[in-house]
């Protein structure tokens, strides 16, 4: 994106926040308007289910309504509210698992873990293959399949666009600790999108 | 540098290069092991595939009517108080 664009983007946010925070509504539906979509995208990425991502959805913007006088106009609006979201999103998904030890830090071993697996070029255009909706399918089976360490790092780094920085902060990680991350969740979804768009009659074999 | 990068270490530069480093030699020394090694060009070139998948498609567009129950809940919550708690 432009600098200048960026901007603007920045200075209309900062100018409907100022508005909401006086009292006017419809400056505030703007904002949820316009991030509905991406944080809705967010939380069903993250909880895999569509009622906690409704809950999420609804309570990350009544929460930041209520919160608006904390929000510190250095940052984005949009990385203010991912924040809410995520942690919202985090909790759904602690409460699902009987076990109730769903972490951010699982799986943080830096052993030589095998991440490479299966090696068969692809289609030129795998995606012409499927339909949308099958397509939609194959790539939520394969998000769902990530541990929800590595799965959460790849969403905001790779899907919601946001910095290796702004990941760290967020998830309370190590930079270095977001990187590794993220490799290994692209090559496991490398991995499992293999299966269905790898060229027919490809051999198969492992490496590393 | 003139040595090629072992498979291992390529791997790891294969993160700094997606996401588009200005390290000029990194990129370099990326490109130079794909085009020596097959195995790390199919990785490399599905990798990079798998990104612009996952970034072509809305993997979860909003429902109508989860957006319509969202924008109820808001203006209840708004028209309940008319401003935020200063």
């Amino acid at each position: 994106m432009e600098q200048t664009t960026v901007a603007a983007e920045l200075n209309g946010d900062a100018a409907l926040v100022a508005r909401a925070r006086q009292g006017d509504a419809s400056a505030f539906e703007q904002l949820v308007q316009k991030y509905e979509r991406r944080i809705f995208r967010l939380a069903k990425n993250i909880t895999n289910n569509d009622e906690d991502a409704e809950d999420v959805l609804q309570e990350t913007f009544l929460k930041a309504y209520s919160h608006l006088d904390g929000f510190q106009g250095n940052s984005k609006f949009y990385t203010w509210l991912v924040r809410i979201a995520v942690n919202e999103a985090l909790m759904k998904l602690r409460k699902r698992r009987s076990d109730k030890t769903v972490s951010l830090d699982e799986g943080v071993d830096t052993g030589e873990e095998t991440m490479v697996r299966e090696i068969a070029v692809w289609e030129d255009d795998p995606e012409q293959k499927y339909s949308q909706e099958e397509i939609r399918a194959i790539l939520h089976e394969a998000i769902a399949s990530l541990r929800p360490a590595f799965r959460t790092v790849f969403i905001l780094r790779d899907i919601e666009e946001l910095s290796t920085e702004e990941t760290a902060n967020l998830l309370e990680l190590s930079i270095p600790a977001v990187k590794s991350r993220l490799l290994r969740a692209r090559l496991q979804l490398r991995e499992r999108l293999t299966r269905f768009f790898k060229r027919k009659g490809d051999d198969i074999f492992a490496y590393l | 540098m003139t040595s090629l990068l072992t498979c291992k270490d390529f791997l790891t530069a294969l993160n700094e290069y997606l996401d588009e480093t200005e390290d000029a030699e990194l990129r370099r020394e990326v490109e130079r092991h794909v085009n020596e090694c097959p195995n790390c060009w199919v990785v490399f070139d599905t990798t990079k595939k798998t990104l612009k998948v996952f970034k072509g498609v809305d993997l979860h567009p909003l429902p109508e009517e989860v957006h319509r129950r969202l924008m109820e809940r808001i203006h209840q919550r708004i028209g309940g108080a008319s401003k935020p708690q200063a």
